[in-house]
């Protein structure tokens, strides 16, 4: 083992539980006591939601190489999946509906994973625009799904687990960060299993794959359920905890477009790249619009600095991408060694 | 005291100190926050609407000083009629003190923010839209779908066409199809016709054009072959323009669409070109600058340089209008909440009780300098809609012209049904119906 380099050597190694194990305890413990409302509003309750939708949508494209422009159908299918649940089975705990409604989710996501068994691609990703155009037509369509509302708007019931009532910011971001956590850890143990290495084998070669034995059409299918089962949590999380009322067109192709690009900019085939894309695609965009309004908000109207907000937040997801196509994962992994090194030879 | 409860406490009063340090809000200063929406789809509605809002804003400031020397202050968000953005502008805008009331225009964010402000304790403003069951007082404190509900928007248009028709009882048998926008918004009637068409013996056909409906072939040729006498246009933006144009393309007479009240502006006509020549639609508030409240914004606050429409030609369009309506409308809550609390700034719970007492009979409207450019409200703590009239204009080609009087749409039919759809929404929520009593106590800080 002569090709380890001296400096990696004598780093000093953590083991890999620990940032993980650290950040969890900061943001159960520490994010409560410091945060306001807006900052868990605005900010952590549509970054959680979306990470896990990333996630979802990254063992699918990052993992198994399947292209899905459907990932807000899927949401659409777990938020309005949990809302029936919830309202029409008496007695359901709040969990049961979470999970049925990943389930139902996982279902339509077989159904539209079908075409992946001839298609690839963009063909595929084109095919599964209509789980996109489907889901959200069935859902406006059949009035049924959101109650017969007059406006096709669904309110969130209330959050509570076992009579302990999780309504207020706090109790809502505790909510979706603990059941972020544990699909998070989940998706992560699947993707070291062997599960997951057939469907980075099926990524890279399907023929090889096929010759040494892996079953393609099981794990794509695989794919299809697991990160859909996901995305549809990750909707529920978006529905009930965060924007508490849903329409089918707040569920549209944006949404699908959205989650694409925070895997592509945060990292394809990396956990911890949906949560880098996540922040970049909730945070920047607010960040960049308080510092307009900050520093021009007398001179422009809010429209002229939103259209400039659009320029610079498009140039440099552009700028990013250049200096690495690989993702915010990898620029990070790429500082962190830097500094590393830095920290070595001083 | 506890580990936690100390970082908690230190954590806090670091916060006070903050607070503190920064500039508070001026004591007699009453905040607007803006949600507005000056890029994307509905960019039309939005600039027309809040460049009268914030027109009107600016000239009670500079022709009286504010409201009874109260300055009104505010500031924009943009949130391009997306409810998460809608979302965020409120959990930013909220911090800031003196909150007087919001006004999103758009149905979708303000359902987002129905349970939030009833928490907070500050009136949501859904000018002639927003849930028609917010009307209902008992249910929904602060919620105010001031001027016209769209159940009286529908009963109205549904009059408008019977009166075309030679009657009431003449709707037997007629046909008619309303195009609705695929939102929140549009869907908001579908019950109404149902039940209308019941009532009166019509038929009503409901199709809906996905958002922001900017292609409306497939929707035009079922019109077609539907033959409707009539063809209602519950449109929004960039849709209306289409409608009119593809309905003209299939050969539907243009002067059998009856528009409601978000498809009734110049922005809606303008692009259309003579497609739109000859289509009637509803409003609340008359359009042209001939008004003296519109000429006195025109000397007053653009004369200074601070007019907040780019295109000068906007000025007294339908929107820009809606948008001078709306800020009398917030405006006079304010000042008859002040008679009640004082001449200074209020909490949102006392503007609320403001708006529950806004009472503006056509006499109050001329001294406002607003005679004919809106008839009248009537709030009560019960009904939030306050009973506004209606009036149809039809557009020539280049102008706006009113073809009626000013209508009164029948809340006594309707007023039943939203009950029954506020108290269902009682009952799911846990919601105590309020009483009078309850609406006279206010929460003064």
């Amino acid at each position: 083992m002569a090709a380890i380099p001296a400096e990696f050597s004598s780093a000093p190694v953590l083991p890999k539980w620990v940032v993980p194990v650290l950040l969890l305890a900061f943001a159960y413990g520490v994010v409560p006591l410091i945060g306001s409302s807006y900052l868990f509003e605005a900010i952590l309750l549509p970054f959680l939601a979306l990470s896990l939708a990333g996630v979802g949508l990254n063992i699918l494209t990052g993992y198994a190489g399947q292209v899905s422009l459907g990932s807000a159908a899927f949401m659409a299918a777990g938020a309005f999946a949990a809302y029936n649940f919830n309202l029409r089975v008496e007695g359901l705990p709040l969990i049961g509906s979470i999970f049925l409604a990943g389930i139902v989710a996982a279902a339509i996501g077989i159904v539209f994973g079908l075409p992946s068994l001839r298609l690839r691609g963009f063909y595929l990703a084109v095919s599964t625009l209509a789980a996109q155009f489907f889901v959200q037509w069935a859902l406006t369509k059949f009035s049924w799904f959101s109650n017969d509302s007059a406006s096709g708007v669904i309110d969130a019931p209330r959050l509570s687990i076992s009579g302990f009532a999780l309504d207020g910011a706090v109790g809502r971001y505790f909510f979706a960060l603990t059941i972020v956590a544990v699909l998070t850890f989940l998706a992560h143990r699947l993707v070291s299993s062997q599960t997951g290495r057939n469907l980075i084998a099926v990524r890279d070669n399907e023929t090889a794959a096929r010759i040494i034995g892996i079953p393609v059409l099981k794990t794509k299918l695989l794919a299809f359920a697991i990160s859909s089962f996901i995305i549809g949590v990750a909707g529920v999380i978006w529905a009930f905890a965060y924007l508490r009322t849903v329409e089918p067109a707040g569920f549209n192709l944006d949404r699908s477009f959205q989650i694409l690009f925070i895997i592509i900019i945060g990292g394809l085939a990396s956990i911890r790249g949906a949560f880098f894309g996540a922040a970049l695609i909730v945070v920047f965009p607010l960040a960049l619009s308080r510092l307009g309004g900050f520093l021009l908000g007398d001179v422009f109207d809010s429209g002229v600095l939103d259209m400039s907000q659009r320029i610079v937040l498009g140039a440099l997801i552009i700028l990013f991408l250049i200096l690495e196509p690989d993702g915010l994962v990898a620029l990070w992994d790429r500082i962190r060694r830097r500094l590393l090194l830095a920290w070595q030879t001083t | 005291m506890t580990f936690l409860s100390t970082i908690k406490a230190a954590a806090l009063s670091a916060a006070m100190i903050v607070s503190v340090a920064l500039p508070a809000a001026h004591a007699d200063e009453q905040y607007f926050p803006l949600q507005s929406y000056r890029v994307g789809p509905y960019a039309a509605g939005g600039t027309g609407f809040f460049g009268g809002f914030i027109d009107y804003l600016n000239l009670i400031n500079i022709r009286d000083g504010g409201v009874n020397g109260v300055k009104l202050t505010w500031d924009e968000c943009e949130t391009q009629y997306e409810v998460e953005r809608g979302v965020e502008c409120y959990e930013r805008q909220k911090s800031h003190a003196g909150a007087a009331a919001w006004n999103p225009l758009s149905v979708g964010i303000a359902y987002a923010m129905i349970d939030r402000i009833t928490a907070d304790k500050v009136p949501l403003i859904t000018v002639n839209h927003g849930r028609t069951d917010s009307t209902d007082g008992r249910v929904f404190p602060y919620v105010f779908p001031l001027l016209l509900n769209p159940y009286s928007e529908t009963s109205g248009i549904v009059n408008y066409i019977a009166s075309k028709e030679g009657g009431i009882d003449k709707l037997k048998g007629k046909k008619i199809v309303v195009l609705y926008h695929g939102s929140p918004y549009g869907k908001e009637t579908i019950p109404i016709y149902e039940l209308l068409a019941q009532k009166y013996g019509f038929t009503v056909q409901q199709i809906e054009v996905p958002h922001p409906g900017n292609e409306q072939q497939s929707q035009w040729l079922t019109i077609r072959r539907a033959k409707p006498d009539f063809v209602v246009l519950r449109g929004w933006g960039v849709m209306n323009p289409v409608a009119l144009k593809t309905a003209v393309k299939v050969g539907y007479p243009v002067d059998h669409i009856v528009g409601n009240v978000w498809s009734n502006s110049e922005e809606d006509v303008i692009p259309a070109g003579d497609a739109a020549k000859g289509y009637t639609a509803i409003t609340t508030q008359a359009s042209g600058n001939a008004y003296p409240v519109v000429q006195e914004i025109v000397k007053t606050v653009y004369g200074a340089g601070k007019g907040n429409l780019e295109d000068k030609a906007r000025i007294g369009s339908v929107y820009h209008n809606l948008g001078i309506v709306n800020g009398i409308l917030n405006v006079e809550a304010i000042r008859v909440a002040q008679e009640k609390f004082g001449h200074r700034t209020l909490t949102g719970d006392e503007v609320r009780w403001g708006f529950e007492h806004l009472k503006l009979d056509p006499a109050k409207v001329e001294a406002l300098g607003a005679k004919d450019l809106f008839h009248s409200i009537n709030v009560s703590w019960d009904n939030h809609e306050g009973e506004g009239y209606v009036t149809f204009q039809q557009w020539d080609g280049k102008k706006w012209n009113v073809v009626s009087d000013w209508i009164a749409p029948d809340w006594a039919l309707l007023r039943p049904i939203i009950e029954k759809s506020a108290e269902a929404y009682a009952a799911e929520k846990g919601i105590k119906l309020r009483t009078a009593a309850d609406a006279d106590a206010v929460a003064t800080n």
